[in-house]
């Protein structure tokens, strides 16, 4: 029967070629529209360590200054001083991590290659076992190489195909920014998106070229990176006066398994705070967060409004799409009224007849939306290349967006010839006879 | 009124009302998509039409950075900055921290008293010498530029800053704004709470590194120049000059000093269309959905009126044989699109002004203008009377002939 159904479809779409591609098309700029719009935001709030991403919290400090809130809402400050970065490393019981940005200029052993600038992650070697990154060569260095800032690295697989031609080059040794580093891990590839463990200075950027214990910032006077943000200007002078500044730079992150572990670390940082206002610093009242990744996402705004702003007048324009189709099933079907009259007379069911036309939408709908997801390919090519390279090289459409693509057109031509369908197999046998 | 026809118009429409009633809804919605995108069009284009200050086609930047134990920083600055400036086709050149539009930058708070309880006024800071307002482009308005003795030399973790600055004018403006310009220069300024500063002259026009900032204009020069082992010259050329000069200068900085790189060598250009690309993909974007949607609203209604017409062609055929004109036929249809226009933009007006809400409320839109609806309404009527026309001019062209034919 379905095949019937789907033959007297194809017979009935190629009647009225213009009125069907018009539909057709229709549906598929809608569907087009709404997809390309609703893989970019997909893709900018997707869950970038899905396994763990309730049980890694980014931790906020209000070391913010007595008489102005660090914004008008009163949040505490996006990242935390090297101060607090270093005192809070040292409670061992619990898996923390802190990092920053710098950059240096990195000379191969080799002569040939030209130095060049490389961007760094200071960080403590929790990074990795936290955030999980792949190693495509060695591992993290130990624990103790925080502690006794020992000149080692971790290079990302650009960085080692750049210096070391791609080889293994666990145990060799580079300088970066003149000093000398040894090499204990290479990442393999790595591309978090968004990348969630610095977005201070945007959310679609690629990891740094190069990893190293935050602990030689100090000894080697590391250069300062990110975004630097002062309530009072550093009452030091020269790189310590800075390092020991009310100045923001760093993110901190814990990892927590339980709610209890949860209640347990905002008691600690508590304390913690209130034990630096007996020292003087914290003059503002108790103001600490913790917020697991996606709710920090959604705090720094990594969805950009514009993309939420399309995505919304995409939807109406697949609405208008869609109630256009409506009105021309509509008119069409009701241009075959006497036909249908004349099938219910001979003894057509209301069912069969409401089968027929939900066949040929839902013909029309699944036409529409092949070709509708054509066009997102096409939309989300000219989104990329109108955003340059921001977002851009990692948009795309998995499965899961395919099957929404898919389900959408479905569900919405189904929609759509519902009530068409509904009015063709209501049409009274008689009176149509009557007319004829 | 009365040969207008409204009564049987309506009658007619009240027989079919699902697709009247689709059409109509089909317009509100297209009126509030339309009317919303083209004020955000309309405020991204103003947005991006805002002057930097700057010399925009003729002006180039570059990182030079040194690297090794015992690269001197001062020296090749100096160095650096008299070969650039008395390269051919330089008009002029600074070392500076920060470049216009580029996304990154240095910023602080000023206030007219000392004190961490007085609320700040934002600005750019930007670290220059005499050559500055030159390079830059800029006028200045009142008081004076630097002189070759106000610059000094900042040291990598240096934090204090000089006694002199020039300031745009917005950003005088916003710190005294009962004054004048000419009164503003020789005021003294503080600089992160209590470092005072003397306002030594003003200029007219500079952006800050951050398109997005609302404190765009706010700019602050300050007479130095930095001893960073990582910093940025400006250049600006004589007109024609730049592309040239880009490549040769990179090259001939490249080889002046083994123990640096030169990096990210970019024009003015560049950076403004890299700053505002989201906002001219946003702008793109918005005008192609206008355009398709009117299209396919457009072509809704052309679909509809066609299908009433053939519907009617035996009506049509009658009333042209009991006399009704041409002119008549088009006119019931023209006027029929009118009425399922009005309802449908009565609609549209609500949702406008109710998306216009939305956006305010979840997004930085500002609410819209009140002359962008009337426009709007404006425009679907005359798109919906357009699209009408068709299907009505064929139907005026029915025989009436065809009355008296039976099928």
């Amino acid at each position: 029967m379905f095949t019937y159904y789907l033959n007297l479809a194809v017979k009935s779409i190629r009647r009225n070629m213009g009125l069907s591609s018009l539909m057709v098309l229709a549906i598929a700029l809608g569907i087009g529209a709404c997809m390309t719009t609703v893989t970019v935001n997909y893709m900018m709030s997707s869950n970038p360590i899905p396994h763990k991403s309730d049980q890694l919290f980014y931790v906020q400090l209000d070391n913010w200054g007595p008489h102005f809130p660090f914004n008008d809402e009163n949040e505490p400050p996006n990242q935390v001083t090297w101060r607090d970065a270093n005192n809070l490393m040292q409670h061992r019981q619990f898996k923390q991590v802190a990092m920053g940005t710098s950059g240096a200029v990195i000379e191969s052993d080799n002569r040939e290659l030209k130095p060049f600038m490389a961007g760094i992650r200071l960080t403590y070697t929790n990074f990795f076992s936290m955030f999980e990154p792949p190693f495509l060569y060695g591992g993290p260095w130990p624990s103790d190489a925080d502690d006794n800032m020992e000149q080692v690295v971790v290079l990302s697989k650009k960085t080692n195909q750049q210096v070391f031609e791609g080889e293994n080059s666990v145990g060799r040794s580079l300088t970066i920014g003149g000093n000398r580093f040894r090499v204990v891990g290479v990442l393999d590839d790595y591309e978090p998106i968004p990348r969630f463990y610095d977005v201070s200075t945007g959310a679609f950027q690629s990891p740094e070229d190069v990893f190293m214990p935050l602990t030689l910032k100090r000894p080697l006077e590391l250069s300062s990176g990110g975004n630097n943000n002062c309530w009072k200007d550093p009452d030091g002078e020269g790189f310590e006066g800075y390092l020991m500044s009310e100045c923001i730079n760093y993110q901190f992150w814990v990892e927590l398994n339980d709610i209890a572990e949860q209640k347990q670390y905002l008691s600690f940082l508590n304390a913690y705070v209130e034990e630096q206002k007996t020292l003087g610093r914290f003059p503002r009242p108790l103001n600490n967060r913790i917020s697991a990744i996606m709710e920090w996402m959604e705090i720094q705004e990594v969805v950009a409004d514009d993309a939420q702003i399309m995505m919304w007048l995409a939807s109406l324009f697949l609405l208008v799409c869609l109630l256009n189709t409506v009105g021309l099933l509509l008119s069409k079907y009701a241009t075959r009224t006497s036909d249908i009259a004349l099938r219910r007379a001979i003894g057509a069911t209301k069912q069969a007849i409401f089968s027929q036309y939900i066949t040929e939408s839902a013909l029309i709908g699944i036409l529409g939306g092949i070709l509708g997801l054509a066009l997102a390919l096409a939309g989300i090519e000219a989104v990329k290349s109108m955003y340059g390279d921001f977002i851009s090289e990692h948009v795309g459409m998995d499965l899961t967006i395919v099957g929404i693509a898919i389900v959408l057109s479905i569900v919405s031509s189904v929609l759509a010839g519902c009530y068409p369908a509904w009015k063709a197999c209501s049409v009274p046998p008689a009176t149509q006879l009557r007319n004829q | 009124m009365s040969n207008l026809e409204f009564g049987p118009i309506m009658r007619a429409l009240l027989r079919n009302k699902v697709g009247a009633i689709l059409i109509a809804l089909q317009i509100a919605v297209t009126m509030t998509i339309i009317v919303n995108a083209v004020f955000i069009i309309v405020e991204r284009k103003a947005m991006m039409e805002r002057e930097s200050g700057l010399d925009e086609a003729n002006t180039f930047y570059l990182t030079t950075t040194g690297f090794g134990k015992d690269f001197e920083s001062k020296r090749v600055t100096i160095e650096d900055l008299a070969l650039i400036r008395n390269t051919p086709g330089v008009i002029d050149a600074i070392q500076v921290n920060a470049i216009p539009m580029s996304g990154s930058g240095w910023s602080m708070g000023l206030a007219t008293q000392p004190g961490e309880e007085i609320e700040s006024v934002g600005t750019a800071n930007y670290m220059v010498d005499d050559h500055a307002l030159n390079t830059y482009d800029a006028e200045l308005l009142a008081g004076e530029n630097f002189s070759p003795e106000d610059i000094r030399f900042r040291e990598r973790n240096q934090s204090d800053w000089p006694d002199l600055a020039i300031i745009t004018q917005a950003l005088a403006k916003s710190l005294f704004p009962e004054l004048g310009i000419d009164e503003v220069v020789g005021k003294t300024i503080y600089i992160g709470d209590n470092e005072a500063m003397i306002i030594k002259g003003i200029i007219d026009k500079l952006q800050a590194p951050w398109v997005g900032w609302n404190n765009l204009d706010h700019v602050t020069l300050t007479p130095e120049m930095m001893a960073f082992p990582s910093m940025r010259y400006l250049i600006r050329t004589e007109p024609g000059m730049r592309d040239k000069l880009m490549t040769s200068l990179e090259e001939t900085l490249a080889n002046q000093y083994p123990n640096r790189i030169i990096r990210n060598v970019e024009t003015i250009t560049a950076t403004r269309d890299k700053s505002y690309r989201q906002h001219s993909a946003m702008i793109n974007i918005l005008t192609a959905t206008m355009i398709l949607l009117t299209l396919i609203t457009a072509l809704g209604i052309i679909g509809l009126a066609s299908f009433n017409v053939n519907r009617r062609r035996k009506q049509i055929g009658t009333r042209r044989a009991l006399g009704a004109s041409k002119q008549a036929i088009i006119r019931y249809f023209m006027v029929e699109n009118l009425i399922i226009s009005s309802f449908g933009l009565i609609l549209g007006v609500g949702l406008t002004i109710g998306l216009n809400f939305m956006l305010i409320e979840w997004f930085a839109v500002k609410a819209l203008d009140w002359y962008y609806i009337p426009t709007g309404v404006v425009l679907l009527f005359v798109v919906g009377q357009l699209a009408a026309f068709g299907p009505a001019f064929r139907a005026a062209q029915i025989s009436p002939a065809l009355a008296t034919r039976t099928i």
